[in-house]
């Protein structure tokens, strides 16, 4: 018989309010770890909606603006680039591969993008991932398109439906249609829990003979919203950067796009705040209520602890006792819960991805959760002791008589 | 050598303004078997906690093993008792999630004594609990438990066994064999005995009785040899 055991049996003796203190911890737990887990998933799919492109280049404008209204679909284009200096760019000897952006239409609600198979080639988000396209193929004809998952998921399209494109809005239904020439799905993209998911893709010459009048010839666009580019080296960046902003004749715009959403997401650092007040009152109140359990099995252990305390058991045995019995009830929790952390992120990440578009952070266990399972840790060590603070100003006597 | 020394001691309850012992003077010898009675409510459980030091008088000095313990914090105090007194209590006060070994064997996790085997093979079989020894102490009887919070008392064999009605739940064998295991030990350890009953027949067999009426508010009472 030592300290251990007598823990662990006691424990057992009191299975049934042992198990609603597990149950509230395991509860609040959860709880804290999905409030993180949202909280870091929207963070990733905030800043890593694009990745491996250097530079986001437009026409003289706001920097937050082109990368709003390139990557986020948020806002319009005041102005555009010509195709002329796309092309130098494009032929530039230090840029290893561009993607055209040509935007200003939509269909029903979301955004289309005109640009070319470059896109699927090189566009990457989230540490580097490809686009992949769920099923179908990419557009290599006019009046072809490829569509997002959440705007097929929403208005249920599939290979092979014809859709008409809206002029000029990207907002709901608009009165000018471009109903003469209608689309065909040839091609439904994976999910990437970015705003890729929410737009419908076209080559740009398809965009310019939606806008062409009839039995006009197609050419080359005469002009492109915005680019994407990257360059051979990393180490060209700033050099490119910097002559694309002096570019004459045509004023432009280069921005690295990293650069320009952390300080987004910085100024959007009240919703980080929020998120993670919310995740420390969760465990607050789960705290708490482990307490009030520690209270009240202080009252039907009186007798108990002082029949161990009239057998010779000093106080810091009955403090041990009760450390260790709310640790091995801690650390039972915190393993039931990450178990259960564990199969609910099997279960739902799919669902959440194509319901909410929300693609949840891989990281099962990151710096913010340790740091959370340490503190349930000690502040549970902390709470439970008070119980047993209490029970060092009774007398004796008083727990024998109980 | 005087066991316990007690002097000016008065004791009352918390909320009463009785005073329910007033004993000017009580000392106990070594060897000394004693038979404490009196009618119930006269205060003889309460004596005998205070000689355990569970309860404090508010007025006396008591030395117990030349120790005093006014002088011990509450946790010495446990500790003192853990490693001197062997205390059979009224209500038994066995752990009830633990079996009877490990209830026996619980005074050995905190008074640092070595078990001895032989001792505690001669309890368990002179108070008919060797067939029960691994059973939780929640599905005993009464008797039982009574017979196994005696053993606890007496394994560690402490130099002062206190024994508050230890016999009340008892049958007529279990009676006999626990008082001969009671004697054989504290003869062979040459323990102190403080013995409180109401069982009359039981008092030839001690070497001292105690009327706790006459004992009570009397002057300067002297005890045994």
């Amino acid at each position: 018989m030592n300290i251990f055991r007598l823990a662990f049996k006691s424990i057992q003796f009191r299975l049934f309010s042992t198990a609603a203190i597990v149950f509230s911890l395991v509860i609040s737990l959860l709880l804290l770890f999905s409030v993180e887990k949202i909280r870091k998933s929207v963070e990733e799919n905030f800043t890593q909606t694009i990745s491996g492109v250097d530079l986001i280049v437009g026409p003289r404008t706001g920097s937050l603006q082109l990368v709003l209204y390139s990557v986020f679909n948020i806002g319009q284009a005041t102005n555009n680039v010509s195709y002329e200096s796309y092309l130098k760019y494009t032929q530039h000897p230090t840029v290893e591969w561009t993607i055209p952006y040509s935007l200003g239409d939509g269909h029903r609600g979301y955004r289309v993008v005109g640009t070319n198979q470059d896109f699927f080639k090189f566009y990457k988000y989230r540490s580097k991932q490809n686009i992949v396209l769920q099923s179908g193929q990419i557009f290599n004809d006019l009046q072809q398109v490829v569509i997002g998952q959440q705007v097929a998921g929403t208005l249920n399209y599939k290979i092979g439906d014809q859709i008409v494109i809206a002029h000029g809005s990207t907002t709901g239904d608009s009165f000018e249609q471009h109903d003469k020439k209608p689309f065909t799905v040839v091609g439904v993209m994976a999910a990437t829990g970015t705003a890729l998911d929410q737009s419908l893709y076209i080559s740009l010459e398809s965009m310019e003979n939606l806008h062409a009048e009839d039995g006009e010839t197609i050419h080359q666009p005469t002009s492109i919203t915005s680019f994407f580019l990257k360059t051979k080296s990393r180490l060209q960046i700033l050099k490119l950067q910097r002559e694309i902003t002096t570019n004459k004749p045509e004023p432009m715009l280069a921005v690295i796009p990293g650069v320009v959403l952390s300080e987004l997401w910085q100024s959007l650092s009240q919703i980080d705040f929020v998120l993670k007040l919310i995740s420390f009152l969760v465990l607050v109140v789960g705290l708490i209520g482990m307490m009030i359990s520690f209270m009240t099995s202080l009252n039907e252990r009186r007798r108990e602890l002082s029949i161990l305390r009239a057998l010779g058991a000093n106080i810091n045995f009955m403090m041990g006792l009760v450390l260790i019995e709310s640790v091995i009830i801690i650390i039972f929790s915190l393993s039931l819960s990450l178990f259960f952390k564990f199969i609910l992120e099997l279960l739902l990440t799919g669902l959440i991805q194509n319901q909410y578009g929300l693609i949840l952070s891989s990281e099962f266990l990151g710096f913010a959760e340790y740091i959370m399972m340490g503190s349930v840790v000690a502040l549970g060590m902390v709470l439970s002791l008070l119980p047993a603070m209490i029970y060092r100003y009774q007398s004796l006597k008083d727990g024998l008589k109980v | 050598m005087n066991i316990f020394e007690i002097s000016d001691l008065k004791f009352k309850y918390a909320q009463s303004s009785q005073t329910v012992l007033d004993i000017p003077q009580l000392n106990i010898k070594q060897g000394q078997s004693i038979f404490l009675y009196g009618p119930s409510g006269s205060g003889k459980s309460t004596l005998l906690e205070i000689l355990a030091a569970v309860t404090q008088p508010q007025a006396g000095q008591i030395k117990i093993l030349s120790q005093d313990m006014s002088a011990l914090s509450a946790s010495q105090k446990d500790q003192f008792r853990s490693k001197h007194i062997g205390y059979i209590f009224q209500q038994f006060n066995l752990i009830p999630y633990l079996s009877v070994a490990e209830n026996i064997n619980l005074p050995f996790l905190f008074n640092q004594k070595k078990k001895n085997e032989k001792i505690y093979s001669r309890l368990i079989a002179a108070l008919n609990i060797k067939n029960i020894e691994h059973k939780k102490v929640n599905q005993l009887s009464i008797g039982q438990q009574q017979r196994v919070a005696a053993a606890r008392a007496l394994v560690f064999q402490p130099e002062i066994i206190l024994a508050d009605e230890p016999t009340s739940a008892l049958d007529y064998n279990h009676r006999e064999s626990f008082i001969k295991i009671l004697f054989e030990l504290s003869a062979e350890q040459n323990s102190t005995l403080v013995f409180v009953s109401h069982d009359m027949t039981l008092k030839p067999l001690f070497n001292t009785a105690l009327d706790l009426t006459a004992l009570n508010k009397a002057k300067n009472m002297e005890v045994g040899g």
